[in-house]
C-alpha cells in the first residue's frame, strides 16, 4: 500500500496514524508539497484530478478521500474500528466524518495562511474554526454524560482519528485549545492509544512516573 | 538594524509578477525583470539592494556596509542545495535564531530523531565571539542523535559547529554520514517581519546523493516544525538582552554570546533591554 504523503499534513497524517494504530505498514512516498507544489504536477495529477493529498494506491485501487482511506484501512486489518454496527453509533461515526471536513477546511485553512502563507481570509477562517471546536466540544461533553470517551463509542473508531489531526493543530492557526476541556482529555485519550505515532506539532504523552508508593499511616 | 542584509524570498520561487511581503514592518516586492535578475522594490517604489545567494533573494532596507556573509561550502562541487521553504512563525526573529542555537532541546523538542532521552548531557564545548569575522562561533559542539540525518543509519555521536554571521542568520556545520571529514551545511535564514513575527528560510548545502529531494525537504520541516509551536509559546516573546529575567546554564554558553553580541552591536529589533 503507497500513500503519497506530505509529513506536514494533518490528512496524511490521519492514514499514517491509523495504519499505526492497527499495525498495517505503508510504503511512503514524500510528495514536495511545500515549496515545490509537487501535488500540482502531471504525475500526482493524473492520478488525483483534484491535486490533493494524501493520494493512497493499493493495486488497482487509488483513493484520493482521507475518509476513504480510513475505511479502507480499519476494514482491511481492525474493523472494530468501523464501529459495533449499532444503528445510534453507525450514524454518529458517519456525522463525525462529514464534520471533519469543515475541520479541514477551517482549522486546516488557518493553519495553511499563518505557517506556510496560503491565501484566505483569516478572520473568517478562524471564526468557522472556533464554531467547530465548540460544536466538538459540546459533542463530547455528550458523550462524556453517556459514558462514552470518544467521539461515537467507548472506544476509538475512524471518526476520531478523522477529527484528531485538525484539531490538536488548531494553535498552528492560531487558536487556543485551552477553552475546551473536553477536547482536551479527548486529546490525551488517542495521544495515550498504544502505537500511537506523532506528527510535528502534536507530541506524544511524556511518560509520567509510577505514583509514589505511600504507606497507609506513614505519613 | 536596517543596513543588514536579509533574506525576503527563494530565487527558485520568483516570478515577474512579485511577490508581496514585509521587511521590518515595510511592505516590498521581490520580483523578477525583463533579463531574470531579482529586483526589490519598497512600498515607495524605492528599489533596494539586491543580493541572489544560497538559494535566496537578499535586501536591505538600508545601505549595506558590510558584504552579505560568506558560506564557502556553497560554492564546494559535489554538495546538494535544498531550498526548504518558508514558514512563518509568531515569535521575535532572534527568539529564532538562539532556538537554532540550541542544543539541550533535542531529546525533548526533537525525540528518537536529534535526541532522546537518557542521552540528554550537554557536554562542555567552545564559544567565542571571533574578532576578525565578528561572529559568534560554537564549536566542539558534541551530541548523541538516533537520527542525525536522513542519511544516517541508527544512533551517532554527532558533532556540531555553530555560526552566527549576521543578526538573523545562523549557519550549523554538521557531522556528515557518508562523508566523515567533510561538514553538512544546514542554515536559518530568518527574514524579520516584525519584532515578533518572522518569516524563517532554512537551507542546506548536504553530501547526500542517495536520499530523494522531498525525503531532505520532509525532514528539515519536521525539525523545524517541531520547534515552531515551542518558539510560538516563549514568554516573554522579544528576546531579553539584559540579565535578570531569565538564567542561563553551561549549556546555553552560545546563547549568551549571542545576546552578548546583539547588544554590543545594538541590535534590538525583536530583543527586550531591560528586564520586565
Amino acid at each position: 500500500m503507497k500513500l503519497y504523503d506530505y509529513v506536514l499534513s494533518p490528512s496524511c497524517y490521519k492514514v499514517r496514524l491509523m495504519a499505526a494504530l492497527i499495525g498495517v505498514k505503508l510504503e511512503i512516498r514524500p510528495v514536495d508539497f511545500h515549496p515545490g507544489a509537487e501535488h500540482l504536477g502531471p504525475e500526482l495529477m493524473a492520478l488525483n484530478p483534484a491535486g490533493s493529498i494524501p493520494i493512497l494506491e493499493d493495486g488497482d485501487l487509488i483513493l484520493t478521500e482521507s475518509t476513504a482511506m480510513l475505511a479502507y484501512l480499519a476494514a482491511k486489518a481492525a474493523p472494530e474500528w468501523l464501529g459495533s454496527g449499532a444503528p445510534e453509533e453507525t450514524a454518529r461515526i458517519q456525522q463525525w466524518l462529514s464534520f471533519s471536513h469543515r475541520l479541514t477546511a477551517s482549522l486546516g485553512g488557518a493553519r495553511l495562511h499563518e505557517m506556510l502563507l496560503r491565501p484566505g481570509d483569516i478572520a473568517a477562517l478562524q471564526a468557522q474554526g472556533i464554531a467547530a471546536l465548540r460544536e466538538l466540544e459540546a459533542g463530547l461533553v455528550e458523550q462524556g454524560l453517556r459514558g462514552m470517551r470518544f467521539l461515537a463509542s467507548d472506544r476509538p473508531t475512524i471518526a476520531d482519528i478523522a477529527c484528531f489531526p485538525y484539531v490538536a493543530l488548531a494553535p498552528d492557526g492560531g487558536i487556543l485549545l485551552d477553552p475546551y476541556p473536553a477536547i482536551r482529555l479527548w486529546s490525551r485519550a488517542i495521544r495515550g492509544l498504544d502505537d500511537f505515532i506523532e506528527m510535528p506539532g502534536i507530541h506524544r504523552l511524556h511518560e509520567l512516573n509510577p505514583e509514589p508508593q505511600i504507606e497507609p499511616g506513614a505519613a | 538594524m536596517r543596513d543588514e542584509w536579509y533574506p525576503v524570498g527563494l530565487f527558485s520561487q520568483l516570478d515577474r509578477n512579485g511577490r508581496n511581503t514585509v521587511l521590518m514592518g515595510e511592505p516590498i516586492t521581490v520580483a523578477l525583470d525583463a533579463e531574470g535578475a531579482a529586483t526589490v522594490t519598497s512600498g515607495s517604489g524605492r528599489a533596494l539592494p539586491v543580493r541572489v545567494r544560497y538559494g535566496h533573494v537578499w535586501s536591505s532596507l538600508g545601505n549595506p556596509r558590510k558584504e552579505l556573509f560568506a558560506i564557502p561550502e556553497a560554492d564546494q562541487p559535489g554538495r546538494r542545495f535544498v531550498d526548504v521553504g518558508v514558514v512563518r512563525v509568531r515569535c521575535s526573529p532572534l527568539r529564532a535564531v538562539e532556538n537554532f542555537l540550541d542544543i539541550a532541546h533535542f531529546p525533548f523538542v526533537h525525540t528518537d530523531i536529534l535526541g532522546a532521552e537518557p542521552h540528554t548531557e550537554v557536554e562542555e564545548y567552545k564559544v567565542e565571539i571571533r574578532k576578525d569575522e565578528d561572529e559568534v562561533w560554537a564549536t566542539q559542539v558534541k551530541f548523541y542523535q538516533p537520527q542525525a540525518a536522513k542519511s544516517a543509519n541508527g544512533g551517532i555521536t554527532t558533532e556540531y559547529m555553530y555560526r552566527v554571521p549576521a543578526p538573523t542568520c545562523s549557519v550549523l556545520y554538521k557531522t556528515c554520514p557518508p562523508r566523515p571529514g567533510e561538514w553538512d551545511v544546514i542554515t536559518l535564514f530568518v527574514q524579520p517581519l516584525a519584532e515578533d513575527l518572522c518569516d524563517v528560510w532554512p537551507w542546506m548545502a548536504l553530501f547526500d546523493d542517495a536520499t530523494p529531494m522531498a525525503d531532505l525537504i520532509h525532514f528539515q520541516q519536521t525539525i523545524f516544525l517541531q520547534d515552531r509551536s515551542i518558539l510560538e509559546n516563549q514568554i516573554p516573546r522579544l528576546l531579553p538582552l539584559d540579565p535578570g529575567m531569565e538564567i542561563p546554564t553551561r549549556a546555553d554558553l552560545t546563547s549568551v554570546a549571542y545576546r552578548r553580541w546583539l547588544k554590543r552591536h545594538n541590535y534590538t529589533y525583536g530583543a527586550q533591554l531591560v528586564a520586565q
